[in-house]
């Protein structure tokens, strides 16, 4: 089965080539690549993601005038206009919950995220971004617009660029995450409009907006990275990487079986492939059946399977080739399905060797603590792990109460960086590399004062609380089983995100919960309630000085009626003095 | 002690009352006008009053005042009714034989003629061809000497005056060969232009009637200023089709799309980087002094227009009626995608392949007919054209059909259209006038020259109307506020107006221009600063509310006490008057 993958490209190329004849002589400068991931997760879930990847062989900076064909214009004036030598939006709803549903292929923190690197030509790095920022809210109707000094950040270590780079300079990079943003069709929509079939054909028939908000985890992003043209890599094309991660509820939805097909998730078939993708491919997750025990079929059956260790374990795809007339031969539409055989057991699933959790304790409204807590569940390998941290500037840190234990002894870590914040200018830094034994957990622990904020930097619903922006995790981790160096350009678009390195281990990135907390809040109205007190008591004081100033006074014989005078005469009487 | 002695004194006055009613009623009127205590009181509330008026009235309105910096009103109402003097330099060379000898020594050296262009608005416009008289030298003498007018022109030797915005006419024998025999003038593409001359005894005068004629359909007609000043003009001057033309700016982005809705049919091939070298760049260079151009191209896929075009039976071909036109753009236009590195207006030039299903697609106009060149322009939009495919194409079995544009066929169309999008219309001349065709860029001199003029008049026009809209709202709304900058960029402004008028004044095109286009950054940059609406949205009914508390209990007494003063006061006065 391993044999047929490469053998169906062959044919795929062969019935490419026929099919447009002696017209792709001259080479294409663009081309495109889509694929569709879909995994039943161990939770029941199942999560797809979309890839598409348009890589444009052009030198972008050094022209004058550029002739777009499938990479979107909008883009490219961006990445010319402001020397962008990498970009990476993400928009992202929910959270992936690492512990139950495994390693993500690429994970994003909830709210939105952006971080860019600029070329060494760039000379105000901090304008640029600014202005970069703004656009890239506009084209994506995001609230980017918000990125500022404040909550935009100097990674030192943590945020490598992913594509080919000259030099590592961290100052050229800006990183800055909006915990806060929601995502939404709004957003869906432009991100849609830069692929080059739109929705009309491929696999972006299936983004119906309707059903992919309709989902547990909804990420998009954007990734823009120089790579190498050729295998001697003499000259560079930009690759522009279009992913969408859903992660629909199958056990919940489907009436407590864990079965699903296209059409009940996205309520859409596939109907025929992209006719500008050179590749366009379906990829099911099957590796649950084992040589000897069939748990789950997958119909109609795949063509071809592959097999590679992706994210450190061996795992194997059912491909279909959107591109081949055969796969659409049985009916005129695809529509995936996957059934499974027998109930597995959901406690044998395996728990991902990195994952880490982050919450806030404490009581009261002046004090707290942040906690991270980082589980290396690797039973004999320990491995390094590069945190980040990001806080507000309202959360005044206390730089002294950090304290990092594994197993009840203190772990002190290799590298930190840490820089203070300013109030309402920037927030506060912290990096550390920090050694994982074997088996461990390990908690990173530091305490906070909340500041007073002045009126009017309170957002509109100031008790709903303020997000800190997840911790970010990159980390090393090691592999399960060893894995081949692969030709990068020719393997699936699901593992080639990140650069491998060597064979005994993948590179991960984590992100752990955005954190809510509440800061003292003021009663909103009592500026007015304050003008109020100040002005009744001014105008009691005024008056009753005024009135003292301004009144004659007189003695009047006070009147008394017939009766009152009646009476007093019989009261004065008993007592003994002279009647009035 | 006080109260001791006044309440003898009321007892004094009551028993006293009792006995004489008559003459103690006038003795008590004395005494309460006379009282000192009242007097004390009325006094001190008179001081409060004149406290309130004189120092906290002056106070409230000083600290509550919006700032607004000293601004050129004076001048800006005079902008109102500007006077433009245009003087177009015109030098007349007289060949040897066009004038009679007699008329040859009294040859004036100048002579100048005004013209008033009619405007709706205050502002004059008055054209002043300034026209130098000289005879012809000897190589001017050999170069008319050729047998054809463009020999002849081309052996002419560059003048010394061939400046912006001037103009060279020769006057030629009444006899000479060079013109066909019922035309009087020929007009060039560069600023030259030939007048034949004339005999007699009102020679001079007729030559000169001739020259201004051709001077003026050469300089600022009446179409390219209608064409630029739009609603500016009076009505009977103005028709829809002027209004076409993009507004004056900076820069302007230029951007080619080619619509593909079918690629499963058409395998579009288009040469846009050959047709923008030797079409546009060359036509594009000349218009340099105008602003700054900036250009690029992008293919779409199944872009759709947004109208279904109706199947005509009787030539089997759909069509697009003119009265569906307007409903083409829009939903092309959201995937056209907004430029992201400007904020200069873009002209979008789309080329429309239609879908297989429906060509071939012809656009008909109002009458039925179908237009020859199958494209219409949006103004200040840009222009789309429809190209069909070649039915023949279709006798394959191979799909997608190779597509290759004819550039010359497409690029004819939309320099036409870009012309009538930056207002240069066709020249319009009278009957017997020879127009020579454009040189190779695609545009004469002189029509550069008259779109100049027309520029600079169209800018000043601007400036005017945003510095007195400005002017008025700040007389309207005392909310706005105007900082120092923003005052200093009105003063910019003012100055760059009258640097423009004089430098009109003096002939120099190309520097009034810039003057022109100065002022207009400068007033737009003024009349769209953000700072002018800080406080415009701080509603009346807000500051009542923080008012009242205070000011209502410290007014009401004040108010009261004046009341009774002014009441008390009346009715003494009316005693006294009854007494006497």
């Amino acid at each position: 089965m391993a044999m047929a993958a490469p053998l169906t490209l062959h044919l795929l190329l062969a019935l490419l080539l026929g099919s447009s004849g002696p017209s792709r002589a001259e080479p294409e400068r663009d081309s495109l690549r889509e694929e569709l991931v879909l995994t039943p997760l161990p939770s029941g879930d199942v999560s797809a993601t979309f890839q598409f990847r348009t890589r444009w062989d052009s030198e972008l900076q050094h022209e004058g005038v550029s002739h777009y064909r499938l990479f979107p214009k909008s883009l490219g004036q961006l990445i010319s206009k402001y020397s962008v030598q990498e970009l990476h939006l993400s928009l992202t709803q929910g959270f992936w919950r690492t512990r139950f549903w495994g390693q993500p292929f690429l994970q994003a923190p909830a709210g939105a995220e952006l971080w860019v690197w600029f070329q060494d030509s760039v000379v105000d790095v901090d304008k640029s971004w600014k202005e970069l920022s703004n656009i890239l809210s506009g084209i994506f109707c995001a609230s980017l617009n918000f990125i500022d000094s404040t909550n935009t950040v100097i990674p030192t270590a943590s945020f490598k660029p992913l594509g080919l780079a000259n030099g590592t300079n961290h100052h050229f990079l800006r990183y800055a995450v909006l915990p806060r943003e929601v995502v939404c069709t709004e957003n869906l929509t432009p991100w849609k409009k830069l692929l080059p079939c739109s929705s009309k054909a491929g696999l972006s028939v299936l983004l119906k907006a309707e059903r992919l908000f309709h989902t547990s985890y909804h990420s998009q992003a954007v990734h823009i990275r120089p790579v190498c043209r050729d295998s001697h890599c003499t000259s560079i094309s930009w690759e522009l990487r279009q992913t969408l991660t859903v992660v629909f509820d199958a056990y919940t939805t489907g009436q407590g079986k864990k079965d699903w097909s296209l059409f009940r998730m996205f309520s859409r078939t596939i109907t025929e492939a992209c006719p500008l993708a050179s590749q366009s491919h379906v990829y099911v997750d099957i590796s649950k059946n084992s040589q000897d025990n069939v748990t789950l079929e997958v119909s109609p059956p795949p063509k071809s399977t592959y097999q590679a260790v992706v994210l450190g374990v061996r795992r194997t795809y059912a491909v279909y080739d959107l591109l081949n007339p055969a796969t659409f031969s049985g009916s005129r539409s695809l529509n995936l399905q996957l059934r499974w055989k027998q109930q597995q057991d959901s406690g044998g699933h395996l728990v991902p060797f990195l994952h880490a959790q982050r919450y806030v304790s404490g009581y009261g409204l002046q004090t707290g603590e942040l906690s991270t807590i980082l589980h290396n569940t690797h039973p004999y390998r320990a491995f390094p792990v590069l945190l980040l941290e990001i806080v507000p500037w309202y959360l005044r840190l206390y730089i002294h109460t950090l304290t990092i234990t594994t197993k009840g002894k203190e772990n002190k870590p290799s590298y930190i960086h840490y820089q203070p914040a300013q109030d309402r200018l920037r927030p506060h830094l912290l990096e550390m590399l920090i050694q994982l034994p074997a088996n461990s957990v390990t908690k990173v622990s530091i305490q906070f004062e909340r500041a007073l904020l002045k009126w009017t930097e309170y957002t509109p619903d100031p008790n709903h609380g303020f997000y800190v922006s997840p911790s970010v995790l990159s980390a090393l981790v090691p592999n399960l089983v060893g894995t081949k160096p692969t030709n990068w350009e020719e393997s699936p678009l699901f593992s080639t995100m990140f650069p491998i390195s060597d064979s005994s281990s993948h590179f991960v990135r984590l992100y752990t919960e955005p954190l809510l907390v509440n800061l003292p809040t003021p009663d909103f109205s009592m500026p007015y309630n304050v003008i109020c007190l100040t002005c009744t008591v001014v105008a009691v004081c005024y008056g009753s000085f005024y009135n003292l100033l301004t009144r004659t006074f007189h003695l009047e014989e006070p009147k008394r009626s017939r009766l009152v005078r009646w009476l007093a005469n019989i009261i004065r009487r008993i007592r003994g003095v002279p009647p009035l | 002690m006080a109260e001791g002695i006044m309440a003898e004194r009321g007892r004094m006055d009551r028993v006293r009352g009792d006995r004489h009613p008559e003459r103690d009623r006038n003795q008590a009127l004395t005494a309460l006008t006379m009282d000192p205590e009242k007097i004390r009181g009325k006094h001190a509330a008179l001081c409060f009053a004149t406290m309130a008026v004189m120092l906290g009235l002056p106070l409230w309105w000083k600290t509550t005042e919006t700032y607004r910096a000293s601004l050129p009103y004076a001048q800006i109402g005079q902008l109102d009714s500007l006077l433009l003097r245009l003087r177009v330099p015109v030098s007349v060379v007289f060949i040897q034989g066009s004038l009679p000898i007699v008329d040859q020594q009294k040859l004036p050296f100048t002579v100048v003629n005004e013209r008033d262009v009619p405007l709706k608005c205050k502002m004059k416009l008055k054209c002043r061809f300034q026209q130098a008289y000289r005879m012809a030298g000897s190589h001017e003498e050999r170069a008319l000497k050729m047998d054809t007018i463009q020999e002849a022109e081309a052996a002419l030797p560059s003048p010394k005056e061939d400046t912006v915005g001037s103009l060279n006419i020769f006057v030629i024998p009444e006899k000479s060969s060079l013109l066909p025999q019922d035309k009087m003038s020929y007009v060039g593409p560069k600023r030259t232009a030939f007048v034949r001359g004339a005999q007699g005894r009102q020679a001079l005068t007729v030559i000169g009637q001739r020259v201004l004629q051709v001077a003026q359909s050469m300089s600022l007609t009446d179409d390219v200023l209608a064409a630029a000043l739009g609603d500016r003009l009076p009505e009977d001057k103005r028709s829809d089709d002027k209004r076409r033309p993009l507004k004056a700016s900076l820069g302007y982005e230029i951007t080619f799309s080619l619509l593909n809705p079918d690629p499963k049919s058409h395998e579009v091939h288009w040469d846009i980087e050959g047709a923008m070298e030797s079409f546009v760049q060359p036509f594009l260079s000349l218009f340099g002094a105008l602003g700054n151009f900036s250009m690029d191209s992008q293919i779409l896929y199944y872009a759709m227009l947004g109208v279904t075009p109706r199947f005509d039976a009787a030539s089997s071909s759909y069509t697009l009626a003119a009265h569906s036109l307007p409903h083409v753009i829009n939903p092309v236009e959201a995937r056209l995608g907004s430029s992201a590195a400007s904020l200069n207006p873009v002209i979008n030039f789309l080329l429309y392949v239609p879908e297989r299903a429906h060509s071939p697609l012809y656009i008909q106009d109002k009458d039925g007919a179908r237009v020859a060149t199958n494209a219409f322009h949006s103004p200040r939009w840009g222009g789309i054209m429809v190209y069909n495919v070649d039915p023949k194409a279709y006798n394959t079995t191979k799909f997608p059909v190779k597509v290759n544009v004819d550039m010359v066929q497409v690029m004819e169309v939309f320099l036409a259209q870009m012309r009538l999008l930056f207002g240069i219309p066709y020249p319009q001349m009278p009957a017997n006038f020879v127009l020579a065709g454009p040189p190779s860029e695609g545009l004469r001199s002189w029509e550069l020259d008259r779109l100049l003029w027309a520029r600079t008049v169209e800018n000043l026009a601007t400036v005017t109307t945003t510095l007195t809209s400005l002017a008025e709202l700040l007389d309207k709304i005392g909310n706005i506020v105007i900082k120092d900058d923003v005052a200093s960029e009105v003063y910019r402004a003012v100055d760059a107006v009258h640097d423009a008028i004089v430098e009109l004044a003096a002939g120099n095109l190309n520097s009034a221009f810039h003057a022109s286009r100065e002022a207009v950054t400068s007033s737009e940059k003024a009349f769209f600063d953000p700072s002018l609406l800080h406080l415009l949205y701080f509603p009346d009914d807000q500051k009542f509310a923080i008012y009242i508390p205070l000011f209502l209990p410290m007014a009401v007494p004040i108010f009261l006490s004046m009341i009774k003063i002014i009441l008390e006061n009346q009715k003494i006065r009316k005693d006294i008057e009854k007494v006497d």
